[in-house]
């Protein structure tokens, strides 16, 4: 795998639309021909060369390719976005949509990401080794269709709306997260280590939630049925099962109604 | 001798009266009174007498003072900002023409702005709403001639739009309705005992940050299913009650307001209240309807989703395609997180309402008004270009709350040499094409 070293040597005044800095655009490609790749600053099209050191060579396909971001990414969007292979490891914050519609490869932060990212991820895996921001792995504005597949592993805290229209894939959040979780989810696993605060489940047709801590307002719509003894994530409990969201709607599988799950432990 | 001028309609609220008369002086110029208004509506345009209008353009000298310029200068100097900016927030538009609109839309395209309207202070919360889930609604009309089940949630129609009640949701009598107020039961949910929920049968106190749960748990009682003691402070009883009457309604409908849209959750909301006046459908003809605030704000939301596909914060930077992300290209975040570098607002006053960091934000990057009247933004402003008063001494297109176009009547003539807004869009528009092909400012 070729190593791809990106360093931020000019922080942009506005925020940089990086939407080429990702395995897939910089596949097959020398350094040089990397930094005449343009990005976005408001409606004026720069190069990635003139806001970063660019060393290395990408690899010949994105599976081959990794890429490393040293520097201050805070006003950067749209990092490892639409990513299909490959490895990216950025050492900084980054702004929104960072991993955003990735469908395979592994995005690594080593810091905060801002709102909007793995928004409708659909493979693949991404790390945040921080906090992140709000519609964490949601869908697009009136898309039906959140986060369908891969690993989102966050260590620290997550905003609201984390996980709207949840079709699949798998969310472990380590720390707490605000208003809305799993609203509307059709599908797909969230774990969620710490605490929420209210409204977790609203709306919701399918799918698991796991909630290692407390909930401030439980939804009106859930119901307990009964305790189960689960391994989540390495960790063996007893967890009490709620089904709902009895408010909304639910298809039928063999004759029988399909609920969400929401598990929460003893 | 004064003259009556009949139907004309009333550029204040979303409700856009149709019947107002207004009596004018005989040389056109002066409005003497206004009739069958409200308060309010009739205070608009009684503004158009107040001595102190403005009525050339103002420039910022280096002093701080306002100093009066020509139109051309003016819009030279507002052409020239909008093409060297890379980014330009363009906001307002809720309380002008279609018309207008549509030009200011076109020099968005060109110099890459940002368009944006008030629904991101107001009902834009409702808007994502209905691009979540779609929007099951009707014409205040139907309303009228049917609706026999009128909920006001978290809206104060009594304040806020004052005819509403009688013109349409409560007090007239239709064609199917011909009880007037006795043949409908009104429902008001709020957090407080307000003016509207003095006129209805029924007023449910719900804890405030709570209308999501009650309206999940007004969902789950038309399932059938079981609740808690108590939602949100509502007890169990009382949410089955009031659903078993709405499902025996013929027609009902949900208004709804800045109580929903402005607390905690904001579109989920809205979103819930869409789906439960969808679940009712299974019992009966149920609709809803935002309560919007500025007379065309509506409008506004038509003419970018026509053009564009979205109804506010639209990003036209890439100028080849719309881009709309509620966080990203709203008018707050853009100021708050310093994404743009200058700022035109048009037929608003963003400095009366947006948050105290976000005018702070905008006070230090070049920026235009474009307004009738002198107002908290054009305190902060570079260049304040007064206009005529839209509905008032200028016709063109709105929209109601309904969704219903309505052609606006112009009454009295507006002050000599004054511009109307259509034409400084056009000067500026024009300005814009001459810089850009002498290739930028």
């Amino acid at each position: 795998m070729e190593t791809v070293t990106l360093t931020v040597k000019q922080v942009p005044d506005l925020y940089l639309e990086c939407e080429n800095v990702n395995p897939d655009a910089f596949a097959g490609k020398t350094a040089e021909q990397i930094a005449k790749m343009g990005a976005y600053q408001g409606k004026e099209i720069s190069t990635l060369g003139e806001f970063f050191t660019i060393a290395g060579n990408a690899g010949a396909t994105a599976a081959d390719t990794k890429i490393v971001i040293n520097g201050d990414c805070t006003k950067m969007k749209y990092i490892g976005a639409k990513m299909t292979a490959g490895e990216v490891v950025v050492n900084s914050a980054c702004d929104m949509y960072t991993g955003s519609w990735m469908k395979g490869g592994k995005l690594t932060v080593n810091g905060d990401v801002h709102s909007f990212c793995a928004l409708a991820m659909a493979g693949g895996e991404f790390t945040i080794n921080g906090n992140a921001g709000n519609y964490l792995g949601a869908a697009y504005r009136g898309d039906w269709r959140g986060m369908s597949g891969g690993v989102l592993r966050v260590k620290g805290n997550a905003g609201s709306d984390v996980a709207s229209f949840m079709t699949g894939g798998t969310m472990i959040i380590d720390g707490d997260v605000d208003i809305h979780l799993g609203t509307h989810m059709e599908g797909g696993k969230i774990i969620l280590k710490g605490n929420a605060n209210r409204r977790v489940g609203g709306q919701l047709v399918k799918g698991e939630i796991y909630v290692f801590g407390k909930i401030n307002v439980m939804m009106p719509g859930y119901k307990p049925s009964g305790e189960v003894d689960l391994e989540v994530d390495g960790t063996k409990a007893t967890f009490i099962d709620y089904t709902g969201d009895l408010g909304e709607r639910h298809p039928k599988r063999k004759g029988a109604t399909v609920y969400g799950h929401l598990f929460m432990k003893k | 001798m004064p003259k009556d001028v009949t139907d004309v309609i009333c550029p204040f609220c979303g409700t856009l009266c149709d019947d107002v008369v207004v009596t004018v002086s005989d040389d056109n110029k002066t409005i003497l009174s206004v009739k069958n208004a409200c308060a309010i509506g009739a205070e608009k345009f009684n503004h158009q007498r107040l001595p102190g209008r403005v009525k050339r353009p103002r420039m910022r000298q280096p002093d701080g003072t306002y100093k009066e310029v020509s139109y051309d200068e003016a819009i030279d100097w507002t052409a020239k900002m909008l093409v060297k900016s890379r980014k330009t927030l363009m906001y307002g538009w809720a309380s002008t023409s279609c018309q207008a609109m549509s030009i200011g839309h076109e020099i968005a395209e060109k110099v890459g702005g940002i368009v944006d309207n008030c629904a991101t202070v107001c009902h834009g919360s409702s808007l994502i709403a209905i691009e979540d889930v779609g929007v099951p609604s009707c014409t205040l009309g139907e309303v009228k001639n049917r609706a026999d089940r009128v909920i006001f949630w978290g809206c104060n129609p009594a304040h806020a739009h004052p005819r509403h009640m009688s013109r349409y949701s409560i007090f007239p009598r239709g064609f199917f309705t011909v009880k007037g107020h006795k043949g409908r039961k009104i429902y008001c949910v709020d957090c407080r005992y307000t003016d509207t929920a003095k006129c209805a049968d029924t007023f449910i106190q719900v804890q405030q940050g709570f209308d999501y749960e009650l309206l999940d748990a007004f969902r789950t009682a038309a399932r059938g299913e079981a609740l808690p003691d108590t939602v949100g402070g509502v007890p169990k009883e009382k949410i089955y009650e009031v659903v078993e009457e709405l499902k025996g309604g013929r027609f009902g409908i949900i208004f709804f307001g800045m109580g929903l849209t402005h607390t905690m959750g904001r579109n989920h909301n809205i979103d819930e209240a869409i789906c439960l006046t969808r679940d009712m459908n299974d019992f009966t003809k149920f609709v809803i309807m935002a309560m919007r605030g500025h007379w065309n704000v509506t409008g506004s939301g038509q003419v970018l989703g026509w053009q564009y596909g979205f109804p506010y914060a639209v990003d036209l930077s890439r100028r080849d395609q719309a881009r709309h992300q509620t966080g990203e290209t709203t008018s707050v975040d853009l100021l708050n997180r310093n994404e743009v570098e200058a700022c035109f607002y048009i037929a608003t006053d963003p400095g009366a309402h947006f948050p105290i960091n976000a005018m702070i934000s905008s006070s230090k990057k070049p920026t235009v008004t474009i307004d009738p009247h002198i107002n908290c933004t054009t305190e902060i402003s570079d260049v304040h270009i007064p206009v005529a008063m839209v509905g008032v001494e200028v016709g063109g297109c709105a929209y109601r709350m309904d969704n219903v176009p309505i052609e606006t009547r112009k009454v009295v003539e507006p002050p000599e040499g004054m511009l109307t807004d259509e034409e400084v869009l056009t000067k500026i528009n024009n300005r814009v094409d001459e810089l850009l092909a002498k290739g930028g400012a």
